[in-house]
């Protein structure tokens, strides 16, 4: 088998890309353009946008930790009239699709924001980051409850008919039940997941690491804990899913791609290697390669026929 | 599209009970680095984890074929640091960020440095050296031992003071009265300072009251280096407006008076 003979394309809920391997917001920027060809990866994927401007949290805003790092950022945000006017228009310099992620503090202000963002033709599909604190529910996030996780959704349905990717939390009893609720809603794809609420603590000034007190566990730690819960989703829900969460190098993209992912998103890892997405994507098509697989399809969810 | 680059390690050497010099071939680095500017250094080894993020660190002096770095072995990252040996390779992303500036005109700059921010200043006393500017400075460390750059930036300048907690001359009024009486007699043209949220305050309230012009390199946590996680924000104010920037990307040198220190 030739290169030519292996296809990296996906459809992740209409939204066709190149390759499985896109960023995951909040880690990716202007910034690693110097070290990235940003028209090599799937799509492009700013930092979640918020409706007004916002400071975000006081530092420290990140620590490291055993195989990972907990950050409190806190959506620093330029609000969506600047990301709008801005963000949106930069990045079509580049050949790739521009997903943007919301983060909202209400039911109404994520359908005010969708109905922004969907408007704009430069975007071609909408994340919805419902790991973000409601407001409404005593700070507790959308997607630790089934029935607002649907209401977010299935508000937003009503909006656009542009793909609907909707970011889960992991820090749920039953990933299951928050995933068909948003599948009910109208999710077309589901990132799973996102950062696990954490805390670290310096033994000697006896303070948390972080000015926030707690912040999201992201890094190679949380890998296995993604991989569980992209198979536990797929088990339920044939929605493409996106995994997040760990994924260092290209052996961990075809791991949650096995357990049910047809994309993944890249976040700490840009932080060690800010070129390290290319890289795996040429992973990912020597993997191919090497076992004669023509297309990703042939491997999601394939370790479900392994059991 | 730049990329990071594998340096061979020259040397890396125990000074003190706290701090370690390292050097490193950079011939391979083509772009030009300035005093101020860090590197994001990968201190595990390629595939490992452990450490997992890069550590900033701004140069101690640079060379025309060699880097050196003054570091303080404090955690797991410059721990591992610590292990490498001559002819060991080491993964760095850089130089990145803005520099200190000199004006043109400038003939005397003071620089007032506290622990490891001594090095940070080092390279621009280097720097400046070689410009012909006459270069005054004023260290502060916990003690005599923490005080290496001292020795290198001897070097370079026309007067260093020591002042230690160990021998109780580090407070901040005691450094004030050192600093104006060095201000006056040289009439120094800009000052500069790294290393401590202390000292710099002390040095922003100075650079006010004698309208010279200053210029600080902040210490703020990175992840990323790149400007992309916003973990080393500060505020700085500029036409009276506060701004929330990211060190790694606006600074880490910033005109002091800008900066808000918390």
């Amino acid at each position: 088998m030739t290169k030519t003979d292996v296809n990296l394309a996906v459809d992740i809920g209409g939204l066709t890309i190149s390759n499985p391997i896109m960023p995951a917001s909040g880690a990716f920027g202007k910034g690693m353009e110097e070290f990235l060809d940003f028209n090599l990866i799937g799509a492009v994927v700013p930092k979640s946008i918020t409706k007004y401007p916002q400071k975000g949290n006081k530092n420290p805003r990140a620590c490291e930790t055993f195989g990972g790092m907990i950050n409190s950022i806190g959506i620093q945000s330029d609000g969506i009239d600047k990301y709008l006017n801005h963000t949106v228009p930069y990045y079509q310099q580049y050949d790739v699709p521009l997903i943007s992620s919301i983060s909202a503090e209400s039911v109404e202000e994520f359908e005010e924001m969708s109905e922004m963002i969907a408007g704009s033709p430069d975007v071609a599909a909408l994340e919805l980051n419902i790991s973000c604190p409601n407001l409404e529910n005593n700070g507790e996030a959308f997607g630790m409850d089934e029935d607002i996780t649907y209401e977010v959704v299935h508000k937003v349905r009503q909006i656009t008919d542009k793909p609907i990717l909707v970011k889960l939390t992991p820090n749920v009893t039953n990933i299951q039940k928050i995933a068909l609720a948003a599948e009910r809603g109208g999710a077309d794809s589901l990132v799973v997941a996102n950062t696990l609420l954490a805390m670290a603590i310096d033994i000697h000034s006896q303070q948390p690491k972080v000015g926030n007190v707690m912040g999201g566990l992201s890094g190679p730690a949380i890998k296995p804990v993604i991989v569980r819960q992209i198979f536990q989703v797929r088990e339920v829900s044939n929605l493409p899913i996106i995994g997040c969460g760990g994924i260092m190098n290209a052996d961990d993209a075809i791991e949650m791609i096995l357990a049910g992912a047809t994309a993944v998103q890249v976040g700490t890892a840009s932080f060690v290697n800010p070129s390290v997405m290319k890289d795996m994507i040429e992973g990912i098509r020597a993997y191919m390669e090497q076992y004669q697989y023509q297309t990703i399809y042939e491997l999601v969810g394939k370790t479900m026929d392994r059991i | 599209m730049k990329a990071t680059s594998n340096l061979k390690v020259l040397s890396n050497k125990q000074l003190s009970r706290r701090y370690w010099h390292m050097a490193m071939d950079s011939s391979s680095i083509d772009e030009k680095i300035e005093p101020g500017q860090f590197f994001n250094i990968q201190s595990a080894d390629n595939g490992s984890y452990t450490p997992l993020l890069r550590r900033p660190f701004s140069t101690f002096r640079i060379n025309e074929n060699s880097l050196e770095f003054l570091y303080k072995v404090e955690g797991p990252g410059t721990a591992k640091l610590s292990e490498y040996t001559p002819g060991d390779y080491i993964n760095l992303l850089g130089p990145q960020g803005v520099p200190f500036s000199i004006k043109e005109g400038t003939d005397k700059i003071l620089l007032l440095g506290r622990g490891v921010g001594i090095a940070t200043l080092a390279a621009l006393a280097q720097k400046a050296f070689n410009q012909g500017i006459q270069v005054y400075a004023v260290l502060s460390a916990r003690s005599h031992d923490d005080l290496l750059a001292a020795e290198a930036l001897k070097d370079y300048c026309t007067e260093v003071v020591h002042v230690t907690e160990e021998e109780q001359t580090s407070g901040v009024d005691n450094v004030r009265e050192i600093m104006n009486n060095l201000i006056t007699f040289y009439q120094i043209d800009a000052a500069y300072t790294c290393g401590s949220r202390r000292l710099s305050v002390l040095l922003q309230n100075i650079i006010k009251e004698r309208n010279i012009d200053g210029e600080v390199a902040l210490e703020e946590y990175m992840a990323c280096g790149v400007g992309v996680c916003y973990s080393c924000v500060c505020d700085v104010v500029r036409n009276n407006t506060v701004y929330s920037v990211k060190s790694c990307e606006e600074g880490p040198v910033f005109p002091i008076d800008e900066v808000v220190f918390a």
